[in-house]
């Protein structure tokens, strides 16, 4: 099978579990399920596809197919700043209960979070990037820590929506999030996708790609903070939910073989859409919400990820 | 010409080029040699800008290097590294391909094309070009990387190690490859060769370097002689011409 045919294959499928979702059992609700589900769509769009871009990036950079860009802390940092807030703040406070300025928080506190890691980490000249990677480790272990550390002092009611955050849910997206969301998402992922062919480059390795003319450092702090505001965009907008791009990325290197980013990119996006949009459709309509789908796809990632392990300790 | 001035780079305290300057000239085969850690492979590298170098400047036809934009640099001198793992599956056709991307950045036209069935049947490679890199012998696989080079077509092609792993038959292919790309298409190829016969038969100038500094730098025939030798590798050398090639006995030397 071509790869063109493949992914219209993909895009059929997507398109078919994103009308299933929309319209099955609507009942002619058109005013009130149709925009609800619609909103819940497009979140699932922005998140999928922002996690299976950055994911593919930060797989290429840093050359290796079982990391994914949570490895650098973005993750524990939003989770300890949810249980920050509800500690020191308490759960009625505005930055927990009005969804706006909780994600334009977030954000914020994310992105300048990465961007300070980086220029602190790229300023003493040449790291190598496993360097940057054992920081981000440890950070995140740390703010793990420190969260773990909150949860266990928190009164039990207030721990209760700090739980609430820890896994992603598309159960109740914010209508105007989405859309600003959505510009953040589009905007850094067209900047990225002009360096896309570079991409190909760099997995030949640093080497090669600095002979190819390629200007290695420049596209990879680049590309470092393009992953990380998606990651942070998606991470606000639902929760952590970044373990998921391993999973699509991985599956899209092994259903495309191919080294075109553009492909690979396209590929895991759409994978990422049937995933999500056909996962939380069973989720909702077979499991009758008795499960969330960050559930389901933390388990078949988990699953997933010892196949991998296992697969590259035998060819290694 | 590349010109390198003053060049030193140091790791923590220790410096494993010593300002090294070297001309390199058009149209010739240069050999670095030496022994282990000498620098060889550190000063190509700075050469080729893979390092930064820590004093000293680089220039490529007096104007200097850091100047450049990386992809016109990419246009004008090519560098090959000994190893090049990658964690991607290619074929031959599909490397060979990368070496146009300075000039298409990835959307082949016609003369990219061109170019890239030129290096393939250059290297002998049509009859596998199609097949992928991890399937290949050591001496196919170093081939399949000097096309990419070739397809680059630079001027200046740099090669460090290029005959490791690789045995006799393959080894003297490679070289005599190389010869043919500096008096058919004449190119300027600089490598680092741990040979010292493979140097003196094929290069037609040398430069060995001893512990990160310059100790002989001249035609090959001023260099391959016992009194150089024992200069550059502290060996008591002992030379042998056959068919006007300088031979080095120095394997019970």
């Amino acid at each position: 099978m071509r790869n063109s045919t493949k992914m219209i294959l993909l895009a059929a499928l997507a398109v078919v579990f994103c009308g299933l979702y929309l319209f099955q059992g609507l009942n002619g609700s058109y005013d009130y399920a149709l925009p609800r589900r619609g909103i819940k769509v497009l979140a699932m769009v922005i998140t999928g596809v922002a996690i299976a871009y950055s994911t593919v990036v930060f797989q290429t950079i840093t050359h290796n197919r079982i990391l994914t860009p949570s490895i650098m802390g973005l993750d524990s940092l939003y989770l300890l700043l949810q249980t920050v807030i509800i500690f020191f703040l308490g759960s009625g406070h505005i930055a927990v209960i009005n969804a706006k300025v909780n994600f334009v928080l977030s954000l914020a506190i994310m992105v300048v979070f990465a961007l300070l890691l980086y220029k602190f980490l790229f300023r003493s000249g040449k790291r190598p990037i496993y360097f940057l990677l054992l920081v981000g480790i440890i950070l995140g272990t740390l703010l793990g820590s420190i969260t773990t550390f909150l949860g266990v002092l928190i009164d039990p009611n207030e721990f209760m929506r700090v739980q609430d955050k820890m896994f992603a849910s598309f159960n109740n997206v914010n209508g105007d999030l989405v859309w600003f969301a959505l510009i953040i998402v589009v905007l850094t992922m067209a900047y990225g996708w002009r360096m896309v062919r570079d991409l190909d480059v760099l997995s030949l390795g640093r080497d090669n790609a600095i002979n190819l003319g390629v200007p290695y450092d420049k596209i990879v702090k680049r590309m470092l903070v393009i992953s990380s505001i998606l990651i942070a965009t998606s991470t606000a907008l639902v929760g952590p939910i970044t373990f998921f791009g391993l999973i699509v990325a991985n599956l899209s290197y092994q259903f495309f073989k191919t080294y075109k980013h553009t492909v690979l990119i396209t590929g895991a996006g759409l994978m990422s859409l049937v995933a999500l949009i056909g996962g939380q459709w069973i989720v909702e309509r077979v499991f009758t919400f008795s499960t969330t789908l960050s559930v389901i796809i933390n388990f078949a990632g988990g699953v997933y990820f010892i196949y991998l392990l296992l697969r590259e300790s035998r060819s290694a | 010409m590349i010109q390198v001035k003053e060049i030193s780079k140091l790791f923590g305290k220790k410096a494993v080029v010593d300002k090294v300057s070297v001309d390199i000239q058009h149209g010739k085969i240069t050999s670095f040699i030496g022994p282990n850690g000498a620098g060889k492979s550190t000063l190509l590298s700075m050469v080729s800008r893979l390092l930064d170098a820590d004093t000293g400047e680089v220039l490529l036809d007096s104007s200097d290097v850091k100047k450049l934009k990386s992809n016109d640099f990419a246009k004008r001198v090519s560098i090959l590294k000994q190893s090049n793992y990658m964690n991607v599956r290619l074929t031959i056709r599909e490397l060979v391909s990368f070496g146009r991307f300075p000039y298409s950045r990835g959307r082949l036209n016609e003369e990219d094309i061109k170019m890239i069935d030129q290096a393939i049947d250059y290297m002998n490679l049509e009859e596998i070009q199609h097949d992928y890199l991890d399937e290949l012998s050591g001496g196919q696989r170093q081939r399949a990387f000097i096309a990419m080079v070739i397809a680059q077509d630079t001027e200046y092609i740099l090669l460090d190690e290029p005959l490791n792993n690789l045995d006799m038959k393959h080894s003297v292919q490679i070289m005599k490859i190389l010869k043919k790309l500096v008096d058919e298409l004449g190119k300027t190829v600089v490598i680092v060769l741990h040979d010292i016969n493979f140097a003196s038969v094929y290069s037609d100038r040398i430069v060995a370097l001893k512990d990160g500094r310059v100790v002989k730098d001249g035609p090959t025939h001023d260099i391959i002689n016992s009194e150089s030798l024992k200069e550059i590798y502290d060996m008591d050398i002992p030379i042998q011409e056959m068919n006007s090639c300088r031979i080095c006995v120095y394997f019970n030397s």
